[in-house]
């Protein structure tokens, strides 16, 4: 199923204050690979997400999700097929209830009353959270909003998911949780993180970012195990990967 | 991160609650409160403003509503309270300026300003109420989608959606803020007013980044503008029939003063 690839071609994009977020972006990501995007702050992570569904437009360049080449039109249809989820889940979870929040993506595409209890249920049940269906949102605890916030976007049926900070303010038990639960998705996964221990156990593939362009975009082990390419853009080898001699 | 104490604070997640009770009257279609509220409103307002007495029959309105729809006084009340001020400095003023004796309590004159005052501040716990009692009987996404039905223009009915999410959304970064200043002034509470003016001024940008980071969440999953609910809206005979008995009672008591024939009603028959 090629119609799932994410392509992104010399993608440019500055502020109104004249900061130059991204400077020429490449890269191309196939059905159900799932890739981290990782560089310091400021690097330009969550400005390239934001292009990624529709919320800012390329300046330069193209962003292609499946058969759309994203424009204001095309805009409505990306973001069907781009499930996005934010890196605070309180700006996620806006409506009384956990069960109105996971519907509110279905309800939105007009479905039947039918449909829409079903998908919503069918996500909650894949986070595991179904008996959490009546709570209100902002009294749960941060790693049951993120699952929560996970089975919102899960609902709309997406063919790509995008996570900002997933394991951000989570427990090591939450943590643990949320890796599990990426592990068992086949969606196209694209997760920007600084957590580079979730991403050399969930992702082959890594984009590393530095100032607007990429830096390097390869396999996991290599990139992350290149100690002065990491520290050169402000990170670290992890930890996993000291001890591992590629051969 | 956590909102949860900023909400607890205004106790947004309460009106959320209350809004999701199973009730007679929370079954009731929004349209049908919305009417009734307004009309309820409509009628306490069109009273003449030394009536007081005549006023009294309708607190059986907001009375009548808790008691069908399981509400908690205590936290009704607690709003009111929050809104009570701005009625009090509304009529505070009225007994300085009106020293025309209207009737006496007793050997006790009263003024017009004092019986203004208070028809004032019963006003404004009848319509306050009845307005908080339909927001917690039919929660803010229904009564929005209600009042667009009726033919609401749209852009005011998210208006007044997004008036009420954002609202929490400054109290709580509102509250934020509050908390690193207390954190940082070690007790002392002067603060000068430059210090208010930045305050103010990160409150309005920092609420306004986060009422930006919400919106993207609603476009992300398709909020085009039309507010959607799994419930189908559907008025019936229930419907019909309160509107039509509370309207009918509302302008009974406009028309007669029911306080005042009771009254003379009781005195009469020597009870």
């Amino acid at each position: 199923m090629s119609h799932h690839v994410v392509e992104v071609k010399d993608l440019a994009f500055a502020y109104p204050d004249g900061t130059e977020a991204l400077r020429g972006v490449s890269f191309r990501i196939t059905h159900g690979e799932c890739v981290a995007v990782i560089g310091g702050n400021g690097a330009g992570k969550s400005t390239l997400l934001q292009h990624l569904n529709g919320y800012l437009m390329p300046e330069r360049g193209d962003v292609r999700v499946g058969d759309f080449s994203l424009t204001r039109e095309t805009a409505p249809m990306v973001r069907r097929s781009v499930g996005m989820v934010f890196q605070d889940p309180d700006d996620q979870l806006f409506m009384p209830t956990v069960f109105d929040d996971v519907a509110f993506g279905p309800l939105n595409i007009g479905l039947s009353a039918g449909e829409v209890e079903e998908r919503a249920m069918a996500a909650l049940e894949r986070v595991g959270m179904a008996h959490l269906r009546g709570r209100p949102p902002y009294k749960l605890s941060a790693g049951e909003k993120r699952a929560v916030a996970i089975a919102t976007v899960l609902s709309g049926l997406p063919d790509v998911l995008v996570m900002d900070e997933p394991s951000s303010n989570l427990d090591p038990r939450g943590r643990r949780r949320l890796i599990e639960l990426l592990r068992t998705f086949e969606h196209t996964r694209i997760i920007a993180t600084h957590d580079l221990e979730l991403v050399v156990e969930i992702c082959p593939r890594v984009i590393l970012l530095d100032h607007g362009q990429v830096m390097a975009d390869g396999a996991t082990v290599e990139i992350l195990g290149d100690e002065a390419l990491m520290l050169r853009h402000g990170l670290e080898k992890p930890h996993s990967l000291r001890h591992r001699h590629p051969h | 991160m956590m909102s949860g104490g900023a909400a607890n604070f205004l106790e947004v997640g309460r009106m959320d609650e209350l809004a999701r009770l199973d009730s007679p009257v929370h079954r009731l279609d929004a349209r049908a409160q919305a009417i009734t509220t307004i009309v309820f409103i409509l009628v306490v307002m069109s009273f003449p403003r030394y009536a007081v007495s005549a006023l009294m029959p309708l607190f059986v309105y907001p009375v009548a509503l808790i008691a069908a729809g399981n509400l908690p006084v205590g936290v009704l009340l607690r709003k009111l309270a929050v809104a009570a001020p701005f009625a009090l400095f509304v009529g505070i003023f009225n007994p300085l300026l009106d020293h025309h004796v209207v009737t006496r309590v007793g050997s006790f004159p009263v003024t017009g300003g004092w019986l203004s005052f208070f028809s004032i501040m019963v006003r404004f716990l009848l319509t306050v109420s009845a307005a908080l009692i339909l927001v917690s009987c039919t929660g803010i996404n229904r009564l929005c989608a209600g009042m667009e039905r009726m033919g609401m223009p749209r852009v005011f009915a998210i208006q007044i959606l997004f008036l009420y999410r954002y609202f929490f959304v400054v109290g709580d970064e509102g509250l934020r803020m509050k908390r690193s200043v207390e954190i940082r002034c070690a007790g002392s509470r002067k603060l000068g007013f430059r210090v208010y003016g930045h305050l103010i001024g990160q409150l309005l940008l920092r609420a306004m980044d986060r009422a930006q980071r919400i919106y993207r969440a609603m476009v992300a999953r398709g909020f085009d503008g039309e507010i959607r609910l799994m419930e189908p809206t559907r008025a019936g005979w229930r419907e019909a029939v309160f509107v039509g008995g509370w309207t009918a009672l509302f302008l009974a008591t406009r028309i007669w003063n029911v306080a005042d024939g009771l009254g003379g009603w009781l005195t009469r028959s020597g009870l």
